[in-house]
């Protein structure tokens, strides 16, 4: 489903990832880990089409296609959907009418009709169910005084009304306690499916003790120095990221 | 980075070409005064509306004192000096509608209604809402008369009620914005040539919206038109404006007066969506919009909101105003004013409180894209004897891009120490973490800036009437187009 190749990107022409190689098949779940200032956050940004960050080098490739020649908003109707680590604040549009409109636009660009106001609403009473949010917090302005627990149930809300083929949740762990890393995590898992793949980035490895992956990746200094399965992460946790400078003196 | 933001603005701006679908010229013979400005001007519109003497004389003292006043200057708007003599104060078209039928009519009236969205046969109307036509100086034509006259409730062209209801509109007419009360009110008294009237009696509910639609069709020509509503005791009434011009390259002028009076229990809802041809991108035409509305809560617990979406203009001057005078009455404003290009606004309120336990709310959403300049100014007077006054005032503007500007100019008055007054402003940008957000939500860069711009206004565009609410978010849609970069 997605391809890398020796990916650099640049960001003010400061380039901050410097190689990077990753395959994604559909039906996996892969983490993407690192310390701080190692590019996590530019890889999930590149891949949605962020202004302002710059592919010097290398391939991204989606579905077969390069995915650079398409805008944001075609990445999003083309399937792709990043779970924000800082979502944003939208005052006086509601919740609703913002995942209706980006449903409707989805659905135009695939030559679809337009869903029904009936519909609509089945399946997003289905959906709040999921990551146990009121009705309540439909109806409020995107994001505007939520807590950090009810705005990351909301992006976990938004990925399953929007049903993206591959999802990359940025550091969706972040600002969580245990409860609500727990009602998160379960929305999450409930969306794994064959044809869905999906990309987790985090800096620690309690999330993948919830959502648990099949592949797990270090990043360090713009580049994935170190591939494995979950029990990597373990490895890592125990470690500690001072372990990964070694490995990459000793790369 | 920022080439690659460059790129997108290049984009964005080939998209930008605004279109004022209401720039259409109706090519109609007119009859229309030759440019100029003095007594004998004001005496021919007055025979020609065959007005009692009283109105001359009040047009004629109204001039007088016009010419010793001073155009004022002080607002937050750039203009070349107007020529007062350049200007033909009276047009009308030639073949003189009967306002009892639609067949008297010029069909091409009905024709440039029909293309504003405005059919005029009541049979094609939205079913609640009675309109006046009014056609450069004259009134085309009123719609329901007949049912809202079933209510009571007196509906007409001004130019009419001053035939009909001469003693109604001498008691009112001037009482609460007096012709010296400024420059352009004094220029508005002298040569007015028609508007609406409305009279709702008392304890009456008017039965459905009124609203006029005010079209300029001629070129060269001011358009002074006069409304004047009345709701009596316990009476209430929704109106609504609706205002359109043709694309031309010349600067015309547009000064009206509305006033309102609401008598004890009585409530007034005035609301406007002013989409006067704005100018070209290089500021090249556009209508100057000097005017003066004020309200006036005469008995206890009256209320007057008034609800504006200023879109349109070259330039706008105007602050809808409420005295509150009885006791517990409530004065409201909620304006939306949008600047693109190189629009100018100067806009807001006077809230001046002088009964006691009054209360005003003031909600301005100012938004300037382009090269546009928005001004805020607004008052809130608080009386010696108004006891326990309370204001609410907010005041947010949003930038998109970074040549326009955003200004607020917010005044009290108190001399009341009761009074409870709380202001609050803000100016924000759109940011790109919104725009991101919602592009990876899937909706395009335009649909996204529309949902923030149309967000940042729900609190004023949920004061419309439902069906104009729709047309207002249409509208800033069009006036935005392309806006961001």
């Amino acid at each position: 489903m997605l391809v890398i190749k020796n990916l650099h990107v640049s960001v003010f022409d400061t380039p901050i990832l410097k190689g990077l190689d990753l395959e994604v098949k559909a039906g996996e779940v892969h983490a993407i880990m690192g310390p701080n200032g190692s590019g996590k956050s530019t890889l999930s940004n590149v891949i949605a089409g962020r202004d302002g960050y710059e592919v010097t080098e290398g391939s991204i490739e989606y579905m077969g296609n390069d995915l650079t020649e398409l805008e944001a908003d075609e990445r999003a109707c083309e399937g792709i959907f990043l779970a924000f680590q800082y979502p944003v604040e939208i005052p006086g549009v509601s919740n609703m009418a913002m995942l209706k409109a980006a449903i409707n636009s989805k659905r135009k660009y695939h030559g679809e009709d337009e869903i029904s106001a009936g519909d609509f609403l089945k399946l997003i009473r289905e959906k709040a169910d999921l990551v146990e949010m009121k009705q309540e917090f439909l109806k409020r302005s995107v994001n505007e005084g939520f807590s950090g627990g009810e705005k990351k149930r909301n992006e976990i809300l938004q990925m399953a009304m929007l049903e993206p083929k591959l999802a990359l949740l940025d550091e969706t762990d972040s600002g969580l306690d245990i409860d609500a890393l727990k009602v998160v995590s379960q929305g999450v898992n409930a969306l794994r499916s064959p044809d869905r793949a999906m990309v987790l980035v985090t800096h620690y490895q309690r999330l993948l003790d919830y959502i648990v992956p099949d592949f797990v990746h270090v990043l360090a200094n713009g580049r994935i120095v170190k591939s494995g399965d979950k029990s990597l992460a373990l490895e890592l946790e125990e470690k500690g990221y001072g372990w990964i400078d070694g490995l990459q003196k000793a790369g | 980075m920022s080439e690659a933001l460059n790129e997108k603005n290049k984009d964005l701006k080939a998209l930008v070409k605004r279109e004022y679908k209401e720039g259409f010229i109706t090519d109609i013979e007119s009859d229309t005064f030759e440019p100029g400005l003095n007594e004998d001007v004001i005496r021919r519109i007055s025979a020609r509306k065959n007005e009692p003497e009283f109105m001359l004389e009040y047009r004629l003292k109204a001039f007088r004192r016009w010419q010793k006043m001073p155009e004022p200057d002080w607002a937050h708007i750039d203009y070349p000096k107007i020529d007062f003599q350049d200007i033909a104060y009276f047009s009308e078209p030639k073949k003189k509608p009967k306002l009892d039928s639609l067949d008297d009519v010029d069909p091409k009236l009905l024709e440039t209604y029909e293309k504003l969205g405005i059919p005029l046969e009541e049979q094609k109307m939205l079913a609640n809402v009675a309109v006046d036509a009014v056609f450069d100086s004259v009134s085309v034509r009123t719609t329901f008369r007949e049912t809202l006259s079933k209510a009571g409730v007196i509906f007409m062209p001004i130019s009419e009620a001053l035939q009909e209801h001469p003693e109604l509109v001498k008691q009112y007419l001037g009482t609460v914005v007096p012709p010296q009360d400024n420059y352009y009110a004094a220029l508005n008294a002298a040569v007015f040539s028609d508007g609406s009237f409305v009279y709702i009696p008392k304890g009456v509910r008017c039965p459905m919206e009124l609203s006029t639609y005010f079209r300029i069709n001629e070129m060269n020509t001011g358009q002074f038109e006069r409304t004047l509503i009345i709701a009596d005791e316990g009476a209430y009434v929704s109106y609504l404006e609706g205002c359109t011009a043709p694309q031309r390259d010349e600067n015309q002028l547009h000064a009206a007066v509305v006033e309102l009076i609401a008598h004890k229990d009585a409530e007034i809802k005035y609301s406007t969506v002013q989409n006067w041809y704005p100018g070209d991108e290089n500021g090249k035409g556009g209508i100057y919009n000097f005017v003066t509305k004020r309200g006036v809560c005469k008995g206890e617990r009256a209320k007057i909101s008034w609800t504006q979406v200023e879109t349109g203009s070259a330039i706008t001057w105007k602050y809808p105003s409420v005295v509150l005078q009885g006791d517990h009455s409530v004065g409201e404003f909620y304006s939306v004013a949008l600047t693109h290009n190189k629009q100018q606004a100067d806009t807001g309120t006077k809230m001046i409180h002088m009964g006691k336990n009054t209360s005003s709310t003031i909600i301005s959403k100012g938004i300037s894209a382009g090269h546009g300049q928005n001004a805020y100014r607004g008052l809130v007077k608080v009386t010696k004897g108004a006891d326990n006054a309370r204001n609410f005032s907010q005041c947010d503007s949003l930038l998109l891009g970074d040549r326009c500007g955003a200004h607020t100019f917010p005044y009290m008055e108190v001399e009341n120490p009761s009074a409870n007054l709380e202001h609050e402003a803000t100016t924000s940008k759109i940011s790109e973490d919104q725009l991101f957000y919602l592009q990876q939500r899937g909706l395009s860069e335009e649909a996204s800036v529309s949902m923030i711009v149309n967000g940042f206004c729900k609190e004023v565009f949920r004061e419309l009437p439902m069906e104009f609410a729709v047309e207002a978010q249409k509208l800033l849609d069009v006036s935005l187009e392309g806006a961001v970069g």
